[in-house]
Protein backbone atom coordinates (compact mmCIF):
# COMPACT_ATOMS: atom_id res chain seq x y z
CA UNK A 1 0.00 0.00 0.00
CA UNK A 2 2.71 2.59 0.94
CA UNK A 3 4.36 1.33 -2.30
CA UNK A 4 1.79 1.95 -4.31
CA UNK A 5 1.21 5.67 -2.31
CA UNK A 6 4.74 6.70 -3.73
CA UNK A 7 4.73 5.66 -6.99
CA UNK A 8 1.22 7.37 -7.13
CA UNK A 9 3.51 10.75 -5.41
CA UNK A 10 5.88 10.04 -8.28
CA UNK A 11 4.42 9.96 -11.11
CA UNK A 12 1.84 12.52 -10.85
CA UNK A 13 0.57 14.61 -13.67
CA UNK A 14 0.90 18.73 -13.98
CA UNK A 15 -0.03 21.14 -16.15
CA UNK A 16 2.72 23.47 -17.21
CA UNK A 17 2.17 25.03 -20.20
CA UNK A 18 -1.08 26.48 -22.21
CA UNK A 19 -1.67 27.29 -25.75
CA UNK A 20 -4.89 28.26 -27.93
CA UNK A 21 -6.21 29.40 -31.32
CA UNK A 22 -9.63 30.27 -30.57
CA UNK A 23 -13.01 32.07 -32.64
CA UNK A 24 -12.73 34.64 -29.36
CA UNK A 25 -9.35 35.19 -29.27
CA UNK A 26 -5.68 34.06 -30.56
CA UNK A 27 -3.18 33.37 -27.62
CA UNK A 28 -3.64 32.92 -24.23
CA UNK A 29 -4.41 36.50 -23.10
CA UNK A 30 -6.73 37.64 -25.31
CA UNK A 31 -8.16 34.43 -24.86
CA UNK A 32 -8.71 34.14 -21.29
CA UNK A 33 -9.81 38.19 -21.53
CA UNK A 34 -12.63 36.77 -23.93
CA UNK A 35 -14.17 33.70 -22.25
CA UNK A 36 -14.06 36.08 -19.23
CA UNK A 37 -15.76 38.83 -21.05
CA UNK A 38 -18.38 35.97 -22.44
CA UNK A 39 -16.75 37.60 -25.94
CA UNK A 40 -18.47 35.51 -29.09
CA UNK A 41 -16.08 34.44 -31.91
CA UNK A 42 -19.02 33.56 -34.15
CA UNK A 43 -19.55 35.92 -37.21
CA UNK A 44 -21.45 35.41 -40.72
CA UNK A 45 -19.86 33.75 -43.27
CA UNK A 46 -20.58 35.16 -46.80
CA UNK A 47 -18.73 32.31 -48.66
CA UNK A 48 -21.27 29.53 -46.63
CA UNK A 49 -23.94 31.50 -48.32
CA UNK A 50 -22.55 31.51 -51.31
CA UNK A 51 -22.73 27.59 -51.76
CA UNK A 52 -25.51 27.00 -50.39
CA UNK A 53 -25.39 26.26 -46.55
CA UNK A 54 -28.48 26.38 -44.65
CA UNK A 55 -26.30 27.63 -41.30
CA UNK A 56 -24.07 30.55 -42.48
CA UNK A 57 -22.46 31.18 -39.63
CA UNK A 58 -19.02 29.98 -38.29
CA UNK A 59 -16.07 30.13 -35.47
CA UNK A 60 -13.14 31.12 -37.29
CA UNK A 61 -9.31 32.30 -35.64
CA UNK A 62 -8.50 35.35 -36.65
CA UNK A 63 -4.54 34.86 -37.83
CA UNK A 64 -3.00 37.58 -40.23
CA UNK A 65 -0.30 36.58 -42.97
CA UNK A 66 2.49 38.09 -40.65
CA UNK A 67 1.09 36.21 -37.65
CA UNK A 68 1.22 32.68 -39.44
CA UNK A 69 5.51 33.76 -40.07
CA UNK A 70 5.78 34.15 -35.91
CA UNK A 71 5.36 30.60 -36.10
CA UNK A 72 6.49 28.93 -39.64
CA UNK A 73 9.19 29.77 -41.87
CA UNK A 74 8.06 31.22 -45.76
CA UNK A 75 9.52 27.79 -46.65
CA UNK A 76 6.90 25.96 -44.90
CA UNK A 77 4.05 28.67 -46.06
CA UNK A 78 4.96 27.69 -49.32
CA UNK A 79 1.97 25.66 -51.41
CA UNK A 80 0.85 25.66 -47.62
CA UNK A 81 -3.28 24.93 -47.03
CA UNK A 82 -3.88 23.29 -43.75
CA UNK A 83 -5.45 25.31 -41.38
CA UNK A 84 -5.41 22.83 -38.50
CA UNK A 85 -2.17 22.32 -38.89
CA UNK A 86 -1.18 26.16 -38.65
CA UNK A 87 -3.69 25.76 -35.98
CA UNK A 88 -2.13 23.27 -34.37
CA UNK A 89 1.09 24.52 -34.44
CA UNK A 90 0.61 27.85 -33.33
CA UNK A 91 -1.54 26.59 -30.30
CA UNK A 92 1.52 23.84 -29.53
CA UNK A 93 4.58 25.91 -29.90
CA UNK A 94 2.91 28.77 -27.69
CA UNK A 95 2.18 26.25 -25.46
CA UNK A 96 6.13 24.58 -25.44
CA UNK A 97 7.02 28.15 -24.79
CA UNK A 98 4.51 28.84 -21.80
CA UNK A 99 5.91 25.95 -19.87
CA UNK A 100 9.25 27.83 -19.91
CA UNK A 101 11.14 25.65 -23.45
CA UNK A 102 12.19 27.19 -26.18
CA UNK A 103 11.54 26.76 -29.82
CA UNK A 104 15.01 26.33 -31.72
CA UNK A 105 15.35 24.39 -34.65
CA UNK A 106 18.51 23.64 -33.53
CA UNK A 107 17.67 22.04 -29.93
CA UNK A 108 18.91 18.89 -28.90
CA UNK A 109 16.74 15.77 -29.35
CA UNK A 110 14.50 15.65 -26.26
CA UNK A 111 13.70 11.96 -26.13
CA UNK A 112 11.51 12.62 -22.70
CA UNK A 113 9.02 14.93 -24.38
CA UNK A 114 6.31 13.62 -26.96
CA UNK A 115 3.02 14.53 -28.51
CA UNK A 116 -0.49 12.93 -29.03
CA UNK A 117 -2.10 16.17 -31.02
CA UNK A 118 -5.09 15.05 -32.64
CA UNK A 119 -7.48 16.14 -35.44
CA UNK A 120 -10.73 15.28 -37.45
CA UNK A 121 -9.22 15.08 -41.01
CA UNK A 122 -6.17 17.13 -41.84
CA UNK A 123 -5.54 20.00 -44.13
CA UNK A 124 -8.78 19.38 -45.90
CA UNK A 125 -8.60 22.79 -48.49
CA UNK A 126 -5.22 21.13 -49.24
CA UNK A 127 -7.14 17.60 -49.92
CA UNK A 128 -9.09 19.02 -52.70
CA UNK A 129 -6.61 21.41 -54.04
CA UNK A 130 -4.51 17.36 -54.95
CA UNK A 131 -7.91 15.93 -55.63
CA UNK A 132 -8.35 18.37 -58.88
CA UNK A 133 -4.93 18.42 -60.35
CA UNK A 134 -5.36 14.37 -60.17
CA UNK A 135 -8.68 14.73 -61.92
CA UNK A 136 -6.77 17.19 -64.09
CA UNK A 137 -4.15 14.30 -64.49
CA UNK A 138 -1.51 16.77 -63.22
CA UNK A 139 -0.81 14.39 -60.28
CA UNK A 140 3.04 15.27 -60.66
CA UNK A 141 2.14 19.05 -60.31
CA UNK A 142 0.98 18.50 -56.82
CA UNK A 143 4.27 19.39 -55.37
CA UNK A 144 6.03 18.15 -51.96
CA UNK A 145 4.12 19.11 -49.04
CA UNK A 146 0.77 17.49 -50.37
CA UNK A 147 1.29 14.44 -48.29
CA UNK A 148 2.63 15.87 -45.24
CA UNK A 149 -0.36 18.24 -45.04
CA UNK A 150 -3.39 16.12 -45.31
CA UNK A 151 -1.94 12.80 -43.71
CA UNK A 152 -3.80 12.25 -40.83
CA UNK A 153 -0.81 12.72 -38.68
CA UNK A 154 0.22 15.70 -40.42
CA UNK A 155 0.09 17.91 -37.41
CA UNK A 156 1.86 15.95 -35.04
CA UNK A 157 4.63 15.78 -37.51
CA UNK A 158 4.97 19.31 -38.08
CA UNK A 159 5.12 20.06 -34.36
CA UNK A 160 7.46 17.27 -33.72
CA UNK A 161 9.71 18.46 -36.01
CA UNK A 162 9.70 22.41 -34.68
CA UNK A 163 10.02 21.25 -31.54
CA UNK A 164 12.54 18.16 -31.33
CA UNK A 165 10.39 15.43 -29.32
CA UNK A 166 12.04 12.29 -29.06
CA UNK A 167 9.31 10.59 -27.35
CA UNK A 168 5.77 9.43 -28.98
CA UNK A 169 4.93 11.53 -31.44
CA UNK A 170 1.38 10.82 -32.62
CA UNK A 171 -2.04 11.74 -34.02
CA UNK A 172 -5.31 10.36 -31.92
CA UNK A 173 -8.77 10.77 -33.56
CA UNK A 174 -12.30 10.47 -32.06
CA UNK A 175 -14.42 12.90 -33.73
CA UNK A 176 -15.03 15.32 -30.96
CA UNK A 177 -13.67 13.49 -28.07
CA UNK A 178 -10.40 14.00 -30.03
CA UNK A 179 -8.76 16.55 -27.54
CA UNK A 180 -9.91 15.32 -24.28
CA UNK A 181 -8.74 11.56 -25.20
CA UNK A 182 -5.31 13.42 -26.40
CA UNK A 183 -5.12 14.86 -23.07
CA UNK A 184 -6.02 11.88 -21.69
CA UNK A 185 -3.71 9.14 -23.30
CA UNK A 186 -0.95 12.05 -22.95
CA UNK A 187 -1.50 11.59 -19.19
CA UNK A 188 -1.71 7.98 -18.72
CA UNK A 189 2.05 8.22 -21.03
CA UNK A 190 3.17 10.09 -17.94
CA UNK A 191 1.86 8.32 -15.23
CA UNK A 192 3.22 4.74 -15.89
CA UNK A 193 6.37 6.53 -16.75
CA UNK A 194 6.98 6.34 -20.27
CA UNK A 195 7.57 10.02 -21.11
CA UNK A 196 8.22 13.29 -18.48
CA UNK A 197 6.17 15.54 -20.69
CA UNK A 198 3.61 15.32 -23.18
CA UNK A 199 2.68 17.90 -25.57
CA UNK A 200 -1.69 17.26 -26.06
CA UNK A 201 -3.77 19.00 -27.88
CA UNK A 202 -6.24 18.78 -31.17
CA UNK A 203 -6.52 20.78 -33.92
CA UNK A 204 -9.40 21.26 -36.32
CA UNK A 205 -9.48 22.96 -39.92
CA UNK A 206 -11.38 26.31 -40.75
CA UNK A 207 -13.32 25.22 -44.17
CA UNK A 208 -16.76 24.53 -45.05
CA UNK A 209 -15.81 21.27 -46.63
CA UNK A 210 -15.36 19.76 -42.71
CA UNK A 211 -18.64 21.70 -42.20
CA UNK A 212 -20.64 20.68 -44.93
CA UNK A 213 -21.37 17.18 -44.23
CA UNK A 214 -23.04 18.47 -40.28
CA UNK A 215 -25.09 21.34 -42.23
CA UNK A 216 -26.83 17.93 -44.65
CA UNK A 217 -27.36 16.06 -41.44
CA UNK A 218 -29.53 19.24 -40.07
CA UNK A 219 -27.67 19.80 -36.80
CA UNK A 220 -26.27 23.25 -37.48
CA UNK A 221 -28.47 26.14 -36.66
CA UNK A 222 -30.09 27.85 -39.69
CA UNK A 223 -31.65 30.30 -37.31
CA UNK A 224 -28.97 33.02 -36.71
CA UNK A 225 -27.45 33.44 -40.37
CA UNK A 226 -28.25 37.29 -38.99
CA UNK A 227 -27.57 37.78 -35.92
CA UNK A 228 -24.36 35.55 -35.81
CA UNK A 229 -23.57 35.59 -31.92
CA UNK A 230 -26.53 34.73 -30.79
CA UNK A 231 -26.49 32.05 -32.94
CA UNK A 232 -24.86 29.45 -30.51
CA UNK A 233 -27.21 28.46 -27.92
CA UNK A 234 -26.46 25.58 -25.11
CA UNK A 235 -28.62 24.65 -23.12
CA UNK A 236 -31.29 27.67 -24.08
CA UNK A 237 -34.99 26.63 -25.23
CA UNK A 238 -34.34 28.33 -28.37
CA UNK A 239 -31.26 26.15 -28.92
CA UNK A 240 -31.28 24.64 -32.93
CA UNK A 241 -28.17 23.07 -33.21
CA UNK A 242 -24.26 23.82 -33.29
CA UNK A 243 -22.69 26.54 -34.71
CA UNK A 244 -19.41 25.01 -36.01
CA UNK A 245 -16.23 26.45 -35.21
CA UNK A 246 -12.21 25.63 -35.73
CA UNK A 247 -8.99 26.59 -34.31
CA UNK A 248 -7.01 24.15 -31.86
CA UNK A 249 -5.79 24.17 -28.02
CA UNK A 250 -2.71 22.90 -26.63
CA UNK A 251 -1.29 21.91 -23.04
CA UNK A 252 1.73 20.49 -21.65
CA UNK A 253 1.94 17.55 -18.99
CA UNK A 254 4.74 17.01 -17.31
CA UNK A 255 5.35 14.51 -14.41
CA UNK A 256 5.52 16.87 -11.32
CA UNK A 257 8.82 15.89 -10.45
CA UNK A 258 9.70 17.28 -13.58
CA UNK A 259 8.02 20.24 -13.05
CA UNK A 260 9.62 20.95 -9.71
CA UNK A 261 12.70 20.24 -10.73
CA UNK A 262 12.15 22.92 -13.40
CA UNK A 263 10.51 25.18 -10.77
CA UNK A 264 7.72 25.51 -13.67
CA UNK A 265 4.14 27.17 -13.00
CA UNK A 266 1.96 25.13 -12.65
CA UNK A 267 -1.96 25.80 -13.97
CA UNK A 268 -3.30 22.75 -12.09
CA UNK A 269 -2.95 18.91 -11.62
CA UNK A 270 -4.50 16.26 -13.85
CA UNK A 271 -5.98 13.92 -11.16
CA UNK A 272 -6.93 11.54 -13.59
CA UNK A 273 -10.02 10.69 -16.19
CA UNK A 274 -11.63 7.87 -18.16
CA UNK A 275 -12.35 7.17 -21.64
CA UNK A 276 -15.16 4.59 -22.96
CA UNK A 277 -17.66 4.10 -25.41
CA UNK A 278 -21.22 3.03 -25.22
CA UNK A 279 -20.44 0.46 -28.09
CA UNK A 280 -23.69 1.95 -29.62
CA UNK A 281 -25.77 -0.25 -27.91
CA UNK A 282 -28.78 0.55 -25.26
CA UNK A 283 -29.36 3.72 -27.37
CA UNK A 284 -26.52 4.67 -28.22
CA UNK A 285 -25.86 4.79 -32.38
CA UNK A 286 -23.12 6.30 -34.57
CA UNK A 287 -24.32 9.67 -34.07
CA UNK A 288 -26.20 9.17 -30.75
CA UNK A 289 -24.84 8.53 -27.02
CA UNK A 290 -25.26 5.83 -24.92
CA UNK A 291 -26.49 7.33 -21.94
CA UNK A 292 -25.32 4.35 -19.24
CA UNK A 293 -22.15 4.67 -20.93
CA UNK A 294 -21.40 8.41 -20.36
CA UNK A 295 -22.94 8.54 -16.87
CA UNK A 296 -20.24 5.64 -16.20
CA UNK A 297 -17.09 7.33 -18.24
CA UNK A 298 -18.01 10.50 -15.38
CA UNK A 299 -18.02 8.15 -12.66
CA UNK A 300 -14.76 6.16 -13.75
CA UNK A 301 -13.03 9.01 -14.12
CA UNK A 302 -14.35 10.47 -10.31
CA UNK A 303 -12.90 7.17 -9.26
CA UNK A 304 -9.82 7.06 -11.17
CA UNK A 305 -8.94 10.60 -9.41
CA UNK A 306 -10.11 9.25 -5.77
CA UNK A 307 -12.61 12.50 -5.38
CA UNK A 308 -16.02 12.26 -4.26
CA UNK A 309 -18.47 13.98 -6.94
CA UNK A 310 -19.32 16.30 -4.05
CA UNK A 311 -15.57 17.82 -4.73
CA UNK A 312 -16.15 18.84 -7.88
CA UNK A 313 -17.00 22.82 -8.27
CA UNK A 314 -17.57 23.02 -11.51
CA UNK A 315 -17.99 21.09 -15.00
CA UNK A 316 -17.25 22.07 -18.32
CA UNK A 317 -19.60 20.44 -20.27
CA UNK A 318 -19.77 19.05 -23.53
CA UNK A 319 -22.98 21.39 -24.58
CA UNK A 320 -23.39 21.19 -28.17
CA UNK A 321 -26.64 23.42 -28.72
CA UNK A 322 -28.43 20.24 -29.98
CA UNK A 323 -31.49 18.88 -28.92
CA UNK A 324 -28.88 16.17 -26.61
CA UNK A 325 -28.23 18.83 -23.85
CA UNK A 326 -31.04 17.92 -21.66
CA UNK A 327 -30.02 14.41 -21.94
CA UNK A 328 -26.53 15.58 -21.15
CA UNK A 329 -27.55 17.82 -17.96
CA UNK A 330 -29.34 14.37 -16.64
CA UNK A 331 -26.29 12.27 -17.21
CA UNK A 332 -24.58 13.80 -14.92
CA UNK A 333 -26.74 14.43 -12.18
CA UNK A 334 -27.35 10.90 -12.56
CA UNK A 335 -23.50 10.19 -12.43
CA UNK A 336 -22.99 12.68 -9.64
CA UNK A 337 -26.33 12.35 -7.85
CA UNK A 338 -26.07 15.76 -7.25
CA UNK A 339 -29.09 18.03 -8.40
CA UNK A 340 -30.94 20.96 -8.09
CA UNK A 341 -28.97 23.81 -5.96
CA UNK A 342 -27.32 20.92 -5.15
CA UNK A 343 -25.62 20.85 -8.39
CA UNK A 344 -21.82 22.28 -9.40
CA UNK A 345 -21.54 25.22 -11.31
CA UNK A 346 -21.88 24.13 -15.59
CA UNK A 347 -20.91 25.90 -18.17
CA UNK A 348 -20.48 25.50 -22.10
CA UNK A 349 -17.70 27.26 -23.87
CA UNK A 350 -18.98 26.28 -27.17
CA UNK A 351 -21.73 29.36 -26.73
CA UNK A 352 -18.76 31.95 -27.87
CA UNK A 353 -16.82 29.76 -30.30
CA UNK A 354 -19.22 27.31 -31.46
CA UNK A 355 -18.34 23.71 -31.55
CA UNK A 356 -14.76 23.55 -32.92
CA UNK A 357 -15.54 20.00 -33.44
CA UNK A 358 -12.16 17.82 -33.31
CA UNK A 359 -10.50 20.71 -31.71
CA UNK A 360 -13.46 21.37 -29.22
CA UNK A 361 -11.81 19.25 -25.94
CA UNK A 362 -8.75 20.88 -26.28
CA UNK A 363 -9.66 24.25 -26.54
CA UNK A 364 -12.34 23.61 -23.48
CA UNK A 365 -9.70 21.89 -21.85
CA UNK A 366 -7.47 25.05 -21.92
CA UNK A 367 -10.71 27.37 -21.11
CA UNK A 368 -11.45 24.69 -17.99
CA UNK A 369 -7.58 24.84 -16.70
CA UNK A 370 -7.50 28.71 -16.98
CA UNK A 371 -10.96 28.81 -14.36
CA UNK A 372 -8.61 27.18 -11.94
CA UNK A 373 -5.87 29.16 -12.46
CA UNK A 374 -7.44 32.24 -12.42
CA UNK A 375 -10.21 31.07 -10.01
CA UNK A 376 -13.31 31.89 -11.89
CA UNK A 377 -16.55 30.23 -13.77
CA UNK A 378 -16.59 31.51 -17.01
CA UNK A 379 -20.02 32.66 -18.37
CA UNK A 380 -22.73 30.96 -20.60
CA UNK A 381 -23.81 33.29 -23.48
CA UNK A 382 -26.92 32.86 -25.01
CA UNK A 383 -28.91 30.84 -22.56
CA UNK A 384 -30.96 33.42 -20.94
CA UNK A 385 -34.44 31.36 -21.83
CA UNK A 386 -32.93 28.07 -20.17
CA UNK A 387 -34.60 25.23 -21.42
CA UNK A 388 -37.08 23.67 -19.22
CA UNK A 389 -36.41 20.49 -19.42
CA UNK A 390 -32.87 21.03 -17.96
CA UNK A 391 -34.54 23.81 -15.22
CA UNK A 392 -36.12 21.19 -14.05
CA UNK A 393 -32.78 19.44 -12.97
CA UNK A 394 -30.80 21.95 -11.97
CA UNK A 395 -30.86 24.95 -10.26
CA UNK A 396 -30.23 27.88 -13.04
CA UNK A 397 -28.20 29.94 -10.47
CA UNK A 398 -25.90 26.81 -11.15
CA UNK A 399 -25.76 27.88 -14.80
CA UNK A 400 -23.69 31.29 -14.65
CA UNK A 401 -24.62 33.90 -17.63
CA UNK A 402 -21.79 36.45 -15.33
CA UNK A 403 -18.26 35.59 -14.60
CA UNK A 404 -18.18 34.47 -11.19
CA UNK A 405 -15.16 34.66 -9.23
CA UNK A 406 -14.70 32.03 -6.49
CA UNK A 407 -12.45 29.35 -5.33
CA UNK A 408 -12.30 26.49 -7.99
CA UNK A 409 -10.57 23.08 -6.57
CA UNK A 410 -12.13 21.13 -8.92
CA UNK A 411 -13.18 21.07 -12.48
CA UNK A 412 -14.55 17.90 -14.97
CA UNK A 413 -13.91 17.95 -18.02
CA UNK A 414 -16.20 15.67 -20.46
CA UNK A 415 -16.52 14.94 -24.32
CA UNK A 416 -18.48 13.27 -26.34
CA UNK A 417 -18.05 12.24 -30.25
CA UNK A 418 -19.61 10.62 -33.08
CA UNK A 419 -19.36 6.58 -32.87
CA UNK A 420 -20.79 6.58 -29.18
CA UNK A 421 -17.42 7.88 -27.74
CA UNK A 422 -16.65 9.71 -24.51
CA UNK A 423 -14.13 11.26 -22.15
CA UNK A 424 -13.87 12.93 -18.80
CA UNK A 425 -11.17 14.28 -17.32
CA UNK A 426 -10.45 15.62 -13.79
CA UNK A 427 -8.62 18.39 -13.29
CA UNK A 428 -7.79 20.09 -9.22
CA UNK A 429 -6.24 23.28 -8.67
CA UNK A 430 -2.25 22.82 -7.45
CA UNK A 431 -1.61 22.41 -4.05
CA UNK A 432 2.50 22.32 -2.92
CA UNK B 1 18.99 33.26 -73.23
CA UNK B 2 22.74 33.21 -71.87
CA UNK B 3 24.35 30.94 -69.25
CA UNK B 4 24.84 33.69 -66.53
CA UNK B 5 20.91 34.45 -67.32
CA UNK B 6 19.82 31.66 -66.79
CA UNK B 7 21.50 31.22 -63.18
CA UNK B 8 20.20 34.47 -62.41
CA UNK B 9 16.73 32.99 -63.33
CA UNK B 10 17.30 29.82 -61.04
CA UNK B 11 19.19 31.71 -58.13
CA UNK B 12 15.55 33.30 -58.24
CA UNK B 13 13.94 29.79 -58.12
CA UNK B 14 15.96 27.89 -55.55
CA UNK B 15 16.43 30.69 -53.25
CA UNK B 16 13.05 29.85 -51.13
CA UNK B 17 14.46 26.30 -50.98
CA UNK B 18 18.06 26.72 -50.02
CA UNK B 19 19.41 26.03 -46.37
CA UNK B 20 23.15 27.13 -46.78
CA UNK B 21 23.00 31.27 -47.36
CA UNK B 22 27.01 31.63 -47.94
CA UNK B 23 26.44 29.19 -50.82
CA UNK B 24 23.92 30.09 -52.14
CA UNK B 25 25.62 33.57 -51.91
CA UNK B 26 29.09 32.29 -53.73
CA UNK B 27 26.46 30.42 -56.25
CA UNK B 28 28.38 28.76 -59.07
CA UNK B 29 28.09 26.44 -62.39
CA UNK B 30 29.33 23.87 -59.97
CA UNK B 31 27.11 24.43 -56.92
CA UNK B 32 24.94 20.93 -56.01
CA UNK B 33 21.58 21.43 -54.88
CA UNK B 34 22.03 18.87 -51.69
CA UNK B 35 25.18 19.12 -50.71
CA UNK B 36 25.74 22.75 -51.18
CA UNK B 37 22.67 24.48 -50.79
CA UNK B 38 21.63 21.66 -48.13
CA UNK B 39 18.04 21.81 -50.11
CA UNK B 40 15.88 19.42 -48.46
CA UNK B 41 15.71 16.11 -51.10
CA UNK B 42 11.92 16.36 -51.06
CA UNK B 43 11.87 19.83 -51.87
CA UNK B 44 13.66 18.90 -55.29
CA UNK B 45 10.67 18.16 -57.07
CA UNK B 46 9.26 21.97 -56.01
CA UNK B 47 12.36 23.09 -57.83
CA UNK B 48 11.41 21.58 -61.03
CA UNK B 49 8.46 22.70 -61.03
CA UNK B 50 8.79 26.03 -60.25
CA UNK B 51 11.61 25.79 -63.37
CA UNK B 52 9.03 24.63 -65.26
CA UNK B 53 6.48 26.93 -64.10
CA UNK B 54 9.51 30.10 -64.90
CA UNK B 55 10.83 28.65 -68.43
CA UNK B 56 7.27 27.17 -69.72
CA UNK B 57 8.77 23.63 -70.66
CA UNK B 58 7.99 20.00 -69.01
CA UNK B 59 10.82 18.23 -67.79
CA UNK B 60 10.81 14.60 -67.90
CA UNK B 61 10.96 12.01 -64.79
CA UNK B 62 14.75 10.83 -66.17
CA UNK B 63 15.84 14.78 -66.16
CA UNK B 64 14.25 15.52 -63.11
CA UNK B 65 16.44 12.89 -61.97
CA UNK B 66 19.28 14.31 -63.12
CA UNK B 67 18.83 17.82 -61.69
CA UNK B 68 20.76 17.72 -58.55
CA UNK B 69 23.18 20.53 -59.95
CA UNK B 70 23.42 24.35 -61.47
CA UNK B 71 25.62 22.79 -64.38
CA UNK B 72 23.11 19.44 -64.79
CA UNK B 73 19.98 22.12 -64.30
CA UNK B 74 21.12 24.68 -67.00
CA UNK B 75 22.20 21.60 -69.43
CA UNK B 76 18.35 20.15 -69.12
CA UNK B 77 16.64 23.87 -69.17
CA UNK B 78 18.35 24.96 -72.15
CA UNK B 79 18.46 21.50 -74.15
CA UNK B 80 14.53 21.66 -73.51
CA UNK B 81 14.19 25.31 -74.54
CA UNK B 82 16.03 24.53 -77.82
CA UNK B 83 13.86 21.40 -78.65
Amino acid sequence: MLLKKLIKLKNRVVITGLGVVAPNGVGLKAFTKAIKDGTSGITFHQELKDKGFSCCIGGIPEVTEEKKLEYLTPLQLRGFNSTSILYGCMAGMDAWKDAGFSVDENSSLDYDSGLIFGTGTSGIEKFRESIYKIDDQKVRRLGSTSVVQTMASGISAYLGGILGFGNQVTTNSSACTTGTEALLLGFERIKTGKAKRMLVGSSSDSSLYTWGGFDAMRVMSYKHNETPEKGSRPMSESASGFVPGSGAGALVLESLESALERNATIYAEVLGGNINSGGQRNGGTLTAPNAEAVQKCIVDALLDSEIAAIEIDAINGHLTATSKDALEIENWTKALQRKGTDFPYINSLKSMVGHCLAAAGAIESVASVLQIKEQFVFPNINCEDLHPEISELIDAQNIPTEIIEKDIRIVAKASFGFGDVNACVIFKKYIQ
Amino acid sequence: MTKEELIIKLQVIVKPYIQDEEAFKNLTEETDFINDLKINSANLVDVVLDVEDEFNIEIDNDSMEKMLSVKAAIEIIEKKLSA
